[in-house]
């Protein structure tokens, strides 16, 4: 069960983010509804997975970067008071966004709205525990093959493994993600209708400082190693 | 502040703004500048029809300050908030902002808890509005989809700068900023609007603040000094993109009314004379092979008058211009109401096919010559159709009858005063005088109108209907 709870995780913070109206399958579906295209609902979650999955990806390169300079015990304690300096920032302002104007936007900007959305929420922040737990285990299942002595580039093996988890951490995260949203735009766009905003849409931008607190609540238990 | 679901009077589509419920009251902006040592006021009528005080004013809330001079106040938050590119749809339609178009104060005024008794939350004093906003005079307020945008006729020091718009944060009401970028030529200013799904603004011209703030200067409006030059914004990079002159001779080109559905790239626009023949003009704007058009849709003939019963401004003119000083467009883009407040009529256009309007309706009420009296008034009445709102089901119109202070005394010297009427309108086109709806206001005199829950002149749409 602790093997795959990061991933678990991952799955679950991507379907999270892809549920939010604010991260893209909404703009996406505007984008389609404005253009009298259905097609381009679904090639616009393209470039908008892609500017998440960056902001993802930069979380990961983080964590592997962090991992050079500290140790792990002191990069959890570093992300865990991060995360919760930042959700206790987002409790108090989690109705602010970034000031994007643009509504006729190409790929590019669709992939820039994305990146800047999903990293000035935190996504990346949001999902550091769990990545850090990814490179913890791998570390860990290296330990145990007691090659450390014996080989000398045993260390560098040992980060690109970690690295691999890390990337394919980054890729479910972004698969669930684009999976939920274009499974909600679709059920939005046939099913339910526009209407659909004015009673289903709950306050996302709360959930997600919420979302923040207990990311930082878990990054404190692994850093105390409780779990 | 937080809602945990969305407002319940933002909509999505424009289409679905129509089956809103009913609204149950009116803001009305009432004015005393130049009438009387009294403040300016925001008023309270009752439009709930099951209500013992239906079609009354049922409250009055005094502003501090003498002089503010109130115009075009409107709601802090509106259907933009769902805007998918940074939707903050659990802010609440909940606040007036009102700017003091004389004093260049700003109030912002609670509506909650009681919605019929209002109360001030905030006070920008005219040096802070200047100092943040590099600009004087605030006029307009839109309900952005990331800030409240307001447009202002002067700039912050003295009356020669140019006019433009200027940003308020729609949490904390801090003013921000100027919004311009690259103005380019732009000077004038007056009302703007946009069109969300093409990040393009538009804005329009009235005067500078010397040329309206002591009454129309005559021979600046002969010498065509007035605005007649129409801008269209870059939004997203805040830059201007295009100026369109439809000529020097139609002098002021005042309100903005684009098309609600975010497919349709086209609105229309409210000139109040022509200097060649007094007429006034509605002109369609809409794109052509890249560029913005100007072209005049509908022209509303001036009307021969005997020179005994004008004011002293028209004498020599022999004649009564209509005086288009607002226009107004249903939520459904299908009618468009044109103030006539120079003749005291309202028309009512199918702008179903917007290059060819037609007339629909008309009501007669007040005007320089007629003064056509209201079933319920005390007597013949002067001003006339001036400012208009459309509910957002489009079967209630309201509208009011002052223009602007020392513009009001210009027109119609014989110390105006204040009413507010409600036409019926008919489902197919066509519309109707509500016989039994008259407010008198006394000597106070009213001006914009701003409905509960918003209206068909607040609202914008980023889905289309």
């Amino acid at each position: 069960m602790a093997q795959v709870a990061p991933w678990l995780a991952m799955l679950g913070f991507g379907a999270f983010h892809g549920l939010n109206p604010g991260m893209g399958w909404l703009f996406a579906l505007s984008l389609g509804l404005q253009q009298r295209s259905e097609k381009v609902i679904w090639l616009s979650l393209l470039p908008i997975a892609a500017g998440h999955a960056l902001a993802i990806a930069l979380a990961a390169v983080l964590v592997l970067l962090g991992l050079r300079f500290i140790s792990l015990g002191q990069l959890q304690w570093l992300t865990a008071f991060a995360l919760f300096l930042f959700g206790l920032y987002k409790l108090f302002n989690f109705y602010r966004h970034p000031r994007w104007v643009g509504m006729k936007v190409g790929m590019g900007d669709l992939f820039l709205w994305s990146f800047l959305m999903a990293t000035a929420h935190g996504a990346g922040l949001m999902v550091m525990p769990a990545l850090l737990r990814m490179a913890e285990q791998q570390g860990m299942a290296q330990d145990l093959d007691l090659d450390i002595v014996q080989h000398p580039g045993a260390h560098a093996d040992h980060a690109l493994a970690a690295g691999g988890a890390l990337w394919l951490g980054v890729g479910v995260h972004t698969l669930a993600m684009v999976a939920v949203m274009g499974v909600t735009a679709w059920l939005v766009y046939r099913k339910f209708g526009l209407a659909i905003l004015r009673s289903r849409w709950i306050n996302f931008d709360l959930i997600w400082a919420i979302a923040l607190m207990i990311a930082a609540a878990a990054a404190f238990l692994a850093a105390m190693g409780v779990v | 502040m937080a809602l945990w679901k969305p407002d319940p009077s933002f909509y999505p589509s424009a289409k679905m703004a129509m089956q809103a419920p009913p609204e149950r009251h009116a803001y009305v902006a009432a004015l005393n500048h130049g009438r009387n040592d009294k403040p300016d006021a925001i008023c309270v009528v009752d439009l709930d029809v099951v209500s013992p005080t239906y079609g009354q004013l049922v409250y009055t809330l005094e502003l501090p300050n003498v002089g503010d001079e109130l115009h075009h106040f409107s709601w802090n938050a509106c259907s933009s908030a769902l805007c998918p590119q940074a939707p903050h749809p659990h802010l609440e339609r909940r606040y007036l902002i009102v700017p003091g178009m004389r004093s260049s104060r700003l109030y912002i005024i609670d509506t909650r808890p009681d919605p019929r008794a209002p109360k001030i939350t905030k006070v920008i004093e005219p040096e802070d509005v200047m100092a943040r906003s590099g600009y004087s005079r605030p006029h307009t307020i839109h309900c952005g989809p990331d800030a409240i945008y307001i447009s202002a006729l002067g700039s912050a020091n003295g009356d020669d700068g140019p006019g433009g718009i200027f940003l308020m944060d729609h949490f904390s009401f801090e003013v921000i900023g100027p919004w311009e970028i690259h103005r380019g030529d732009q000077q004038l200013a007056y009302d703007f609007w946009w069109h969300l799904a093409e990040d393009v603004l538009i804005s329009s011209e009235w005067a500078k603040p010397g040329q309206f703030e002591d009454g129309l200067v005559p021979a600046d409006l002969l010498g065509n000094q007035y605005g007649h030059r129409i801008h269209f914004w870059d939004l997203r990079r805040r830059k201007l993109l295009q100026s369109v002159d439809i000529g020097a001779q139609h002098q002021m080109l005042l309100e903005l009314r684009p098309a609600h559905d975010p497919r349709k790239n086209y609105g229309f626009a409210g000139v109040v004379v022509s200097t060649e023949d007094l007429s006034a003009s509605i002109w369609m704007w809409h794109q052509q092979d890249g560029d913005w058009r100007m072209r005049k849709v509908i022209e509303i003939p001036a009307v021969e008058a005997d020179p005994d019963q004008l004011p002293p401004l028209l004498k020599d003119f022999g004649a009564v211009p209509p005086l288009v000083t607002d226009i107004d467009l249903s939520l459904d883009d299908r009618f468009l109401y044109v103030s006539c407040w120079g003749l005291g009529e309202l028309h009512q256009y199918d702008v179903s096919d917007p290059l060819v309007p037609k007339l629909t309706g008309k009501v007669q009420i007040g005007g320089i010559i007629n003064k056509t009296p209201h079933p319920q008034s005390a007597g013949p009445l002067l001003g006339g159709p001036q400012m208009v709102e459309i509910s957002r089901d489009g079967k209630r119109v309201y509208f009011t009858n002052s223009l602007y202070s020392t513009w009001d005394d210009q027109f119609y010297p014989e110390r105006m005063g204040g009413w507010m009427v409600k036409v019926d309108v008919h489902q197919d086109g066509g519309m109707a005088l509500d016989p039994d709806f008259f407010i008198d206001f006394g000597e106070t005199r009213v001006h914009q109108v701003r409905l509960e829950g918003g209206d068909s002149s607040t609202d914008s749409f980023c889905y289309p209907s």
